[in-house]
């Protein structure tokens, strides 16, 4: 029988495969991207399993919101990549330092 | 083992291993596509957990828009991804170890825990027997009464990040030339055509 648990130890499981892939991807800023986005697959993974093992809807309701929020930083940090590539023509992370931060 | 913990198992290994081979790729358009695959496995863990509707969405949201986004951009940036990955070998080690540790750290609460005595009663909207109401109606009845302020701010987060994208990436080239739509429906033959009297004989 599955239960709550499995489900925790998946979500688990995929969120430290991304953040070994923020670590292991520390030049391209596109698989950094893809990174948090399993991150916060992961998450919203816990917030069903919770709310289907309590009979609590509003873990729909936040994981709803936090697909909104994935969404809207993925343009956003697609945007600013490509205008970034457009005045460096590079996309590598050490090569960010126009305004010397 | 019943078809449903076949099915979760099924699609746990396609997330899981969706997500490792986004993250050690070669190639970033690799990467999308293995993106992509985790996210339909991660639907089909959805529709397990009786969210339907958040299981349709993601297929929708994720896998229509943000994936292909991303393969755009991808495909868009002539970048070597070669030499991106030239110091990958360098951080493996520390990724391995973080990982790791991050995970012995998860591990140690598998099986320790319970939820409250006061957690059943805590819970703020009770799911509704499914034989009454349904999922995607359920989750309807929250999102537009409980909920309608923070529905609301989402939208207008995506109206944000909408307008905010399009800002940073719209520049408009100096040197080229653009149709102008009105100045050429305000020509007229006395400003444009010029009559010459060309003599018999003889060029202008």
């Amino acid at each position: 029988m599955v239960g709550l648990e499995h489900y925790l130890s998946l979500a688990a499981g995929l969120f430290v495969i991304g953040i070994f892939g923020l670590f292991l991807n520390r030049k391209n800023v596109i698989v950094l991207l893809m990174s948090v986005e399993l991150m916060l697959l992961s998450v919203n993974i816990n917030l069903i399993a919770f709310s289907r093992f309590l009979g609590d809807s509003v873990g729909q309701v936040f994981t709803l919101f936090v697909l909104t929020v994935a969404a809207a930083e993925a343009s956003i940090g697609l945007a600013i990549l490509v205008s970034f590539f457009r005045n460096r023509g590079s996309i590598d992370v050490e090569d960010v330092n126009v305004m010397k931060g | 083992m019943s078809v449903a913990d076949f099915a979760f198992y099924a699609f746990a290994l396609i997330v899981l291993v969706g997500g490792l081979f986004t993250v050690v790729s070669k190639h970033p358009v690799h990467s999308v596509l293995w993106l992509i695959t985790a996210f339909i496995g991660a639907t089909g863990l959805f529709v397990l957990l009786g969210a339907e509707f958040i299981a349709m969405l993601l297929m929708i949201v994720y896998v229509g828009a943000v994936a292909v986004l991303f393969l755009f951009v991808v495909m868009m940036l002539d970048v070597d991804f070669a030499a991106l990955r030239a110091g990958m070998a360098e951080y493996l080690p520390i990724g391995i170890l973080i990982g790791v540790i991050l995970l012995m750290e998860l591990g140690m609460i598998y099986g320790v825990w319970q939820f409250a005595d006061g957690a059943e009663a805590a819970r703020a909207a009770v799911t509704p027997p499914l034989d009454q109401v349904e999922n995607t109606a359920a989750l309807g009845m929250l999102i537009y009464d409980d909920y309608i302020l923070l529905f609301q701010l989402a939208g207008l987060i995506l109206l944000v990040a909408m307008i905010g994208a399009i800002v940073l990436t719209l520049h408009h080239r100096p040197n080229i030339k653009r149709q102008n739509v009105v100045a050429q429906m305000h020509r007229d033959p006395a400003s444009s055509i010029e009559l010459k009297d060309v003599k018999p004989g003889q060029g202008l």
